[in-house]
């Protein structure tokens, strides 16, 4: 069992980072793009653990540790 | 009086921070490793400056997970008081020991240098030894210092006197142009609601003799410690 963790800001939080991919893609002429905001990727293998305990344990996870929930949205992907 | 500095891998203010202790206080504080599970008896802990697990995750968010900070965040719920310096804020946001949450610098880059602070709310124990609204000039050196809260936290923060210090000029006076990093109203360091906690992202420990470019971080500590006696 695997799980996909995607890890954003928050709306309105400033992302410096996201800017910056932003105003470099208007460089390179992509004209279209309005906002650009950047995150991160989590992958974990979870092993054994059954289907029916694993979103609580991953939900457990992020709020414990992998996301901080004064900024940060996240959502659980559960891969088999 | 004892004092303790927690020893995270991958910092690199902590022996500073006992330097500065030491001068301030007589002798050496406790050095507590972060896989400890006890802290020494101690009147001060100090969580030191310097990319704690190298900053991977977030900054903070490991070290604020580690064995060592459960029994700090216990002593701190009881009143020993806590200084929390730049990634040490960091890692007491991620405690939650104290509101908000360090994001990248808003012009994303670096910055190392002295910076003047006002300071805005008093606290006898730490900054007993300044006049309100007086500033004082610690350094800086970090990337991820730009301090959020949002509405809620931050009128708490306004209304119960938790703003430690803002961003300044040498008069004293708070404009975007001081705001080195692009903290929310210019916020450098705050207290928690029982003002036993202060997290700041300037370095008062860097300053503590003539030689290092000034004394405000030895007139910092000297108070202090001074105050716990």
């Amino acid at each position: 069992m695997k799980a996909r963790v995607t890890i954003s800001l928050k709306n309105g939080v400033l992302d410096p980072q996201g800017k910056a991919i932003e105003h470099a893609l208007h460089g390179l002429g992509f004209e279209g793009v309005n906002d650009v905001r950047q995150g991160k990727v989590i992958e974990l293998d979870l092993g054994d653990l059954d289907k029916a305990s694993a979103p609580a344990q991953v939900e457990k996870m992020c709020t414990q540790l992998l996301a901080n929930t004064v900024i940060e949205n996240y959502s659980i992907e559960l891969l088999d | 009086m004892k004092a303790a500095v927690i020893v995270f891998p991958g910092s690199n203010c902590d022996r500073d921070m006992k330097v500065a202790i030491e001068q301030s206080m007589g002798k050496s504080p406790d050095m507590v490793w972060h896989g400890d599970t006890e802290l020494p008896e101690t009147d001060l802990i100090a969580i030191p400056g310097g990319f704690s697990y190298g900053d991977y995750l977030r900054c903070g968010a490991i070290a604020g997970n580690s064995p060592i900070m459960r029994e700090v965040v216990k002593k701190a719920a009881n009143g020993t008081p806590v200084l929390a310096v730049c990634n040490g804020f960091q890692v007491a946001t991620e405690t939650g020991m104290l509101m908000g949450a360090l994001l990248r610098n808003a012009n994303q880059k670096f910055i190392c240098k002295d910076v003047d602070l006002k300071v805005i709310s008093q606290n006898e124990r730490f900054v007993g030894a300044f006049e309100q609204g007086q500033t004082v000039r610690f350094p800086v050196a970090h990337h991820d210092g730009n301090f959020y809260a949002d509405d809620e936290s931050l009128k708490r923060l306004n209304g119960e006197g938790m703003i430690a210090f803002k961003y300044a000029n040498s008069e004293g006076e708070v404009t975007d142009d001081t705001n080195i990093n692009g903290s929310v109203e210019n916020i450098a360091g705050i207290y928690n609601e029982a003002g036993n906690i202060l997290g700041l992202m300037p370095h008062p420990e860097r300053l503590i003799s003539d030689q290092l470019g000034g004394t405000d971080g030895k007139t910092f500590f000297d108070n202090l410690i001074n105050s716990l006696n």
